[in-house]
């Protein structure tokens, strides 16, 4: 017999022991709900599958009465807007300031100090400040993701600059580059896998802001929906879109890994953090 | 006039001396093969020559021009390792010096003028016998394969002098010794000024012509700081004989080998 430490699960085997936990979890739901309802049959807490299924069929496949909308589709695609427009700004911003400030002594003198002191903020705090100054609309929830995830990858970047050995920096100057094309043609397409990789980390803490912002300040939204159906109880609703969001994260982050195979495959061939 | 010159130069870091008192001429076409016991100041030498480091005290003039302390295209560098740019192919890796070279905005090149500059880059490709491996990225190399890739990229912008920091260290015999001719070939076809430190004597003499000994002449046991290695010998590889071997042995604190050492040229 083995030490448990060498015995490894044949593939099968991984992938029952990976799926069990899932099953019980449904089973155990499935137990729990029945025994409510039975007691109470208009028990809201657990509600059976079948409510699930009315109430993503009531939201996603026919038009709202009110707006004539269809609610759960409205909701994602504003939601995943927010996401992206969010994101996409912070990581430009983390692009442009972590490759300047890590190739550039002088500005990184200038500017490390005032980013590492941002990003102290909490941005939770400082979120009523967002909404007097940008309103209650789009902007200010954009402005909440951005401030909430741009020093992180900020500095992430800055670091990943810094990280490239110096014989590299060493060795373009001997072949005659400037320290533009420095940039441009070392430092830059060495850190956007990098960047990939850190904005797939960042992307727990964006939810985490979207939700928070439309929680308190919108008219549609997943966050939005979880919030306002609370009122209710309607549990049939939020746990159906709560699956959504964590199916909608992971898909994210599977394409976000995928573009990062197929654009920097010397990333990922060479490095075990990238793969 | 010399082609290079070494005027009196000290390195220091902070308390410790590293070098003192480097006095040295060397002619263009000269290969000079460095050794010296581990940590007594090659690489920061060679970082002199490369303007990365600048010397504390004197100054190094080439063809009696001071030299610039910060790296440029006069001066190619092969170092032991990350010389490569792991995010280029092979091909990519050669042409980057091109690039830079026509087009300082956007250091791409397109079309036609691609096109010539492939097939020189091609050339050199050839020349360091990586033909089959263009479209390679470095990490599918072998350590051999990535320093003929790094010195076609440095060879590839014809610098006047390389600078080569035990380029070979982590090679299998076999391949150095190809690794050797390589060199040999690319020294007389465009002439080139060489320093390279070894720590293979045999190396060293084989390749040279020639070898410094780098060498502490004072040491004080209470403050191992406080003397730096000067270059203790200097001499054309070919006039090295047994005995003025065996102190070079001495010197680098090995062995003494009883055999004539290997000469070239
Ligand atoms: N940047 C530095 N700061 C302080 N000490 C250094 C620095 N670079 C090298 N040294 C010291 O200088 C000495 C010589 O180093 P080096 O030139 O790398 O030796 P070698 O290449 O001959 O093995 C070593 O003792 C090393 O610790
Ligand atoms: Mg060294």
């Amino acid at each position: 017999m083995k030490k448990l430490i060498n015995q490894q699960p044949a593939r099968p085997a991984r992938w029952m022991l990976g799926t069990l936990p899932f099953i019980l979890l449904i089973f155990f739901y499935m137990g729990a709900s029945n025994a409510r309802l039975e007691e109470n049959p208009n028990d809201k807490l657990l509600p059976a599958f079948g409510s699930f299924v009315d109430a993503i069929d009531r939201l996603a496949f026919q038009p709202s009465k009110r707006s004539g909308e269809y609610v759960f589709w409205q909701d994602t695609l504003s939601s995943l807007q927010r996401l992206a427009i969010g994101v996409g700004i912070s990581a430009l911003i983390a692009l442009v300031l972590g490759v300047s400030n890590g190739t550039i002594p002088y500005l990184r003198a200038g500017l490390s100090p005032m980013i590492t002191a941002i990003s102290l903020v909490p941005p939770m705090a400082i979120l009523p400040v967002l909404f007097i100054v940008f309103g209650l609309g789009e902007v200010s929830k954009i402005v909440l993701i951005a401030i909430g995830i741009t020093p992180f990858l900020v500095r992430d970047m800055q670091q990943r600059v810094l990280e490239i050995p110096s014989e590299q920096l060493i060795k373009a100057q001997t072949l005659g580059a400037n320290t533009w094309q420095i940039i441009l043609r070392v430092v830059l397409p060495q850190v956007m896998p990098r960047l990939l990789a850190s904005v797939r980390l960042s992307l727990g803490a964006a939810w985490l802001f979207l939700i928070a912002a439309e929680a308190i300040a919108s008219t549609d939204g997943l966050g939005y929906r979880i919030f306002l159906v609370r009122r209710y109880l309607a549990m049939d609703v939020i746990l159906p879109y709560v699956l959504w969001i964590t199916l909608l994260a992971f898909v994210i982050d599977y394409l976000l890994r995928k573009l990062s195979l197929w654009r920097y495959p010397w990333f990922h061939d060479q490095t075990p953090e990238g793969s | 006039m010399s082609y290079i010159t070494i005027n009196n130069v000290w390195k220091e870091y902070g308390d410790q001396v590293v070098l003192e008192r480097i006095n040295n001429r060397v002619e263009q076409g000269d290969v000079i093969t460095i050794v010296g016991a581990s940590g007594c100041g090659k690489t920061t030498f060679l970082k002199m020559l490369l303007g990365t480091e600048a010397p504390s005290r004197g100054d190094i003039c080439i063809e009696g021009e001071p030299l610039r302390y910060e790296p440029d295209s006069q001066r190619g560098i092969v170092f032991q390792r990350y010389s490569v740019f792991p995010h280029l192919t092979v091909l990519q890796n050669v042409l980057l010096s091109r690039e830079f070279e026509a087009s300082p905005l956007l250091a791409r090149l397109f079309a036609g003028r691609r096109q010539k500059a492939r097939e020189e880059a091609q050339e050199m490709i050839d020349a360091v016998g990586l033909g089959a491996a263009l479209d390679k990225y470095p990490h599918e190399l072998s350590g051999g394969m990535q320093q003929r890739l790094a010195i076609a990229q440095a060879l590839i912008k014809k610098p006047r002098i390389l600078l080569l920091d035990e380029p070979f260290g982590a090679l299998d015999p076999g391949i150095r010794a190809d690794m050797h001719q390589l060199v040999l070939k690319l020294w007389r076809e465009y002439r080139l000024t060489i320093f390279m430190i070894t720590h293979d004597l045999k190396e060293g003499f084989y390749l040279g012509t020639r070898l410094w000994v780098f060498d502490k002449v004072r040491v004080d046991p209470q403050a191992p700081g406080a003397f730096g290695a000067r270059i203790t010998y200097d001499m054309p590889v070919g006039s090295i004989d047994a005995s003025a071997g065996n102190k070079i042995h001495q010197a680098l604190a090995e062995p003494p080998v009883t055999e004539q050492p290997a000469i070239t040229e």
